[in-house]
């Protein structure tokens, strides 16, 4: 009972948010509305009894991924509206009419498939935390330090990318609108 | 009682919001949050499989997938940031032309 009311309150807020994402005009709404929506999608993960999942996407997404957004949006200008010129109305609906079919062929295809077996299947008597550490360190340990070596490899990107030209960032955006008055 | 079905829907649903942003939106740092909502959305039906077939391949699929979409907005992020230093706008229309 508690777990319906559950899914349609947390299914209601994250549709509800992730719609602001997408629709929002201001980048600071969209992205306050996302880091929401990541938390209710968390509590997804923990009606569905992964625990562990939950906990990572709490601290992941909402503390890391959005702390880094949050971070490089003082980059920007955010204050401004977003400003989006919409062109080529015809490829758009091309492309939503592809995309619809397509996703209704996706959300058909468990109906009909009926015939899978469960690889790794749930040990009886044992927390989600221990199933995912046994799984983790066992079978999927070679994608485990691969993940890890991709993770280092995208912080130090990220730390060469962004510390590049940090000194002259405010001559650069006075030259652009310079430049900006000349045209 | 809720079952695998509703799950699916709801991630065809959250799929679909993002796609609409990706196509809609030309802004980058916009269509950076319609990646994370895409990527939010696949976890949700892949946890879900996971627990309706007693299988812990979708949770470990789901594990690596925020792994991936961590250094996807480390690195986007970075070249984002990058982009703006040089020209001053993050919209998708200013990429268009290939200067060099």
């Amino acid at each position: 009972m508690y777990e319906v009311i559950a899914f349609y309150i947390f299914s209601a807020l994250t549709i509800g948010l992730f719609t602001v994402v997408v629709m929002s005009k201001n980048a600071l709404y969209a992205m306050s509305a996302l880091a929401g929506g990541m938390i209710f999608i968390s509590g997804f993960f923990f009606i569905l009894g992964a625990e562990f999942l939950g906990v990572v996407q709490i601290t992941v997404y909402s503390g890391a991924i959005m702390a880094l957004y949050a971070f490089g949006m003082m980059f920007f200008d955010t204050t401004r509206d977003v400003k989006e010129n919409i062109r080529c109305k015809k490829i758009a609906y091309t492309l939503s009419i592809l995309s619809s079919i397509l996703l209704i062929v996706i959300l058909c295809a468990p109906l009909f498939s009926q015939n899978i077996e469960a690889l790794y299947p749930s040990i009886q008597n044992a927390g989600n935390i221990q199933m995912i550490g046994l799984v983790l360190f066992t079978k999927y340990l070679v994608p485990f330090e691969l993940a890890a070596i991709m993770l280092l490899a995208a912080m130090i990107a990220g730390i060469v990318l962004a510390s590049k030209k940090m000194e002259m960032n405010l001559e650069i955006d006075e030259e652009f609108e310079e430049a900006k008055d000349v045209k | 009682m809720i079952t695998l079905t509703h799950y699916l829907v709801l991630s065809g649903i959250l799929f679909s919001i993002g796609l609409a942003g990706v196509m809609r939106r030309t802004n980058l740092l916009m269509l950076f949050f319609s990646t994370e909502i895409l990527l939010n959305a696949v976890n949700v039906g892949f946890v879900a499989v996971s627990k309706y077939y007693g299988d812990l391949t979708g949770q470990m699929f789901a594990f690596f997938i925020i792994a991936v979409a961590a250094s996807e907005a480390a690195v986007g992020l970075g070249l984002l940031i990058l982009w703006y230093k040089r020209n001053g706008s993050v919209d998708l229309t200013s990429l268009q032309m290939m200067k060099g």
